[in-house]
């Protein structure tokens, strides 16, 4: 029996690479985003954005002459940089990737960038890392994301809090890159347009129990309570505390508080807080939810369109380089992604390639409205929310 | 009035959430310290056999809700509660007869059987997560507060509001009557009384007659009964996630070892130790002595011994102090 099952493995090892090895003429692209972890809930839209690129492209047969690009998805956990790490060496080493889609939250992909991408010379773009730190980080040119620094989203915030006339926060983050950095963004620009900040308070995710922390925010006290963290985690945990004990009423909401499954997860008393997320109006993003929608998954999810992007950017730069290799079409990125060129919009991605593959140029614009600014990261537009009726309701566009 | 406002706003932000969550550890916490009385290993997979139980009482209080069966003010999950109960010890003496017993049987030193529990940790979290998923899951219902802190502003007309979750209620009956129970099982009944002489002195009990595996069978369904108790506590006070469960493992842990390892009185008081010391120690008395002082003398600063971010440290920190100085814990346990 033992052996019976040692040979049934082993054939099957055999016919997977086997299978593998038929496909000659394939591009692989690694997706990493946080499939478990704090971000759990985002990351099957994200990936679902990355893949329907890929399958745009690879249906469409113009890419480097007919090359299909298949997605290798792996886990970051958002907040493992083990996992992380050991993932990325997975996809270049084994999976032989062409390009990273990924990391998702911005200390692992940090993380990939400095212990993996960097000495092997892979390409990232990231769809969600956020963090300021990021732009100034060395990365030898490979990386890239298509989201903007929270730098931009302080600002924002800061905007959002004095147009609705609010004059104190307390602030509480979750403890990490992108919490602190957020905060710190945050922080400033609220001070800058002449707000108070009572108290800065950092929250660990995944924590049993938020009442000490609710405890000394309250004491603090403030118009509301703005909470940059994780809508799964401890995010989640802070605001039903505050709201049980009677704290705080209404609660700012950055981009990693924006998702369908907070005012799920909370209820009612969720109605009349509000906050910004990373996103663009316009075409670009109802045609990608159209073409989304057959594919059986919601593109205004947060990061997703930046996701569907992120994969596009990459196939672009392959094709204007004429090359899947990394150091080859590095320098591609910028290129499409900016003026001067036809501009392209999701869904129109074959037209793309028959332009680079003709020798014209291309202005991506797709689902966020990329364009590359700086060290190559997104110079943002943010989407205003506030929830009503139990709802995520875009207000307008920043 | 100030005096009384100072007073609502440390019950509301300390004293109610330190006894719920003071609660839940302890409740934890007696699981922790009975499978090490008795079976003589510390449970590493306890956080997710408290996450296991509340899953299956959730699927249950699901299954009620959507055939109209529900309690009216309490939450639909207490009815559940006895078929989570089931499940768990279905799920605990199926891993004790599939492992647990096989290294029982080698006379396994205690070291290898808390590994062996490490295995199934991540066992037990896998298959939460493969039926549930990784998410969260709401199944409170029923009426939310007993007091919200706008009823009680209204009723009392002070400026600090008391909020008194019915969960947090519930916690604490519970609790009480559980731990009672416990007690009056353990110390009354003819199966407590070999479970406590198996406890003291194995081979001695093996020679007055009391069979081992009964004992052991008890023990596991004992702790299925507390793990899906507290774990469902939780998960109505807080939120169900399997991740936080997980996490659970090691705020419990230092209760049981706090209260002194193996002592089931112990677990209790250290529950409470552990959670007052997580909340009081990081609060911020600006509010409370704004309350209290004269004007002039009102501070500026949040008069906070330490930063929220120590509140970990803080636990350990009275951990270590404990074994330092009674390396049995507060009360008479075994040493480590």
């Amino acid at each position: 029996m033992k052996k019976l099952l040692l040979a049934t493995a082993a054939t099957a090892l055999m016919a997977g690479s086997v299978f593998a090895g038929s496909h000659s003429n394939e591009i692989k692209l690694g997706i990493m985003v946080g499939f478990t972890g704090p971000i759990e809930s985002l990351a099957p839209a994200m990936a679902a954005g990355a893949e329907l690129a890929m399958s745009e492209v690879t249906t469409s047969g113009k890419l480097l002459g007919g090359a299909t690009v298949t997605p290798v998805r792996a886990d970051t956990g958002c907040i493992d940089n083990g996992l992380s790490t050991t993932n990325a060496e997975r996809l270049i080493g084994a999976e032989g990737i062409k390009g990273l889609i990924g990391g998702d939250c911005s200390g692992v992909t940090g993380a990939i960038l400095a212990n993996v991408a960097m000495p092997n010379g892979m390409v990232m773009i990231s769809p969600s890392a956020t963090s300021p730190g990021l732009s100034t980080v060395e990365d030898n040119g490979l990386f890239f994301r298509t989201s903007p620094s929270d730098a931009r989203e302080g600002q924002i915030m800061a905007d959002i809090l004095t147009d609705r006339g609010i004059k104190s926060i307390a602030l509480t983050y979750t403890n990490n890159d992108y919490g602190k950095g957020l905060a710190d963004a945050i922080e400033t620009s609220f001070k800058a347009v002449g707000g108070t900040v009572t108290i800065v308070a950092s929250h660990e995710d995944g924590k049993a129990d938020y009442s000490a922390e609710v405890g000394a925010l309250a004491s603090a006290g403030g118009d509301i309570l703005v909470v940059a963290g994780y809508l799964d985690q401890g995010g989640l945990g802070i605001i039903n505390a505050a709201l049980d004990t009677g704290a705080f009423e209404t609660f700012g909401l950055p981009g990693g508080m924006i998702g369908d499954t907070l005012p799920a997860n909370v209820g009612d008393a969720l109605n009349g807080s509000f906050g910004q997320i990373a996103g663009a109006g316009g075409d670009g993003i109802d045609k990608l939810v159209a073409i989304a929608e057959p594919a059986g998954f919601d593109a205004t999810g947060p990061y997703s369109p930046e996701s569907y992007d992120a994969a596009a950017l990459f196939m672009f730069a392959m094709q204007a380089a004429g090359s899947a290799e990394p150091a080859d079409y590095v320098g591609k990125i910028m290129e499409v992604a900016n003026a001067p060129g036809e501009k392209i919009y999701p869904g129109e991605l074959a037209k793309g390639l028959e332009i680079l593959a003709a020798g014209g140029d291309i202005d991506y614009v797709g689902g966020s409205a990329v364009e590359l600014v700086g060290p190559g990261e997104s110079g943002g537009s943010y989407r205003e929310i506030e929830v009503v009726n139990g709802e995520n309701t875009t207000v307008k566009f920043r | 009035m100030d005096f009384l406002n100072a007073i609502i706003a440390i019950s509301n932000y300390v004293l109610v959430p330190g006894i719920a969550y003071g609660s839940q550890l302890a409740l934890g916490a007696l699981g922790v310290t009975l499978i090490y009385g008795i079976l003589r290993f510390s449970n590493f997979a306890h956080g997710d056999t408290m996450a296991f139980g509340a899953m299956v009482t959730i699927l249950f209080t699901w299954l009620f809700q959507s055939m109209g069966i529900s309690l009216g003010p309490l939450p639909t999950a207490l009815l559940a509660l006895p078929f989570g109960i089931l499940g768990t010890m279905a799920l605990l003496l199926l891993t004790d007869r599939l492992v647990y017993r096989f290294y029982r049987e080698q006379k396994a030193k205690p070291v290898i059987f808390v590994i062996v529990s490490l295995g199934v940790m991540f066992i037990m979290n896998g298959l939460v997560r493969f039926i549930i998923g990784p998410g969260n899951q709401r199944f409170a219902d029923g009426e939310r507060f007993i007091m919200s802190a706008r009823d009680f502003k209204a009723m009392t007309g002070l400026r600090e509001g008391l909020a008194i979750k019915t969960t947090q209620g519930l916690t604490v009956v519970t609790a009480v009557i559980v731990v009672i129970a416990l007690f009056w099982f353990i110390n009354r009944t003819r199966t407590g009384k070999s479970m406590r002489a198996y406890s003291d002195n194995e081979d001695l009990a093996l020679l007055s007659g009391i069979n081992p595996e009964r004992v052991v069978m008890y023990t596991w369904m004992i702790v299925a009964a507390l793990t899906t108790i507290a774990g469902v506590l939780y998960g109505l006070d807080k939120s169900f996630k399997p991740f936080t469960y997980f996490q659970l493992l090691l705020p419990i842990f230092a209760s049981a070892i706090v209260g002194g390892l193996g002592n089931p009185l112990g677990a209790i008081a250290g529950g409470f130790v552990i959670a007052f010391s997580e909340v009081t120690i990081t609060y911020a008395w600006k509010k409370v002595l704004v309350y209290l002082m004269p004007t002039n003398l009102e501070p500026t600063g949040l008069v906070q011994l330490l930063s929220t971010d120590y509140k970990f440290a803080v636990s350990f920190v009275i951990l270590i102090v404990v074994l330092l100085f009674r390396p049995t814990g507060l009360f008479k346990g075994k040493s480590v």
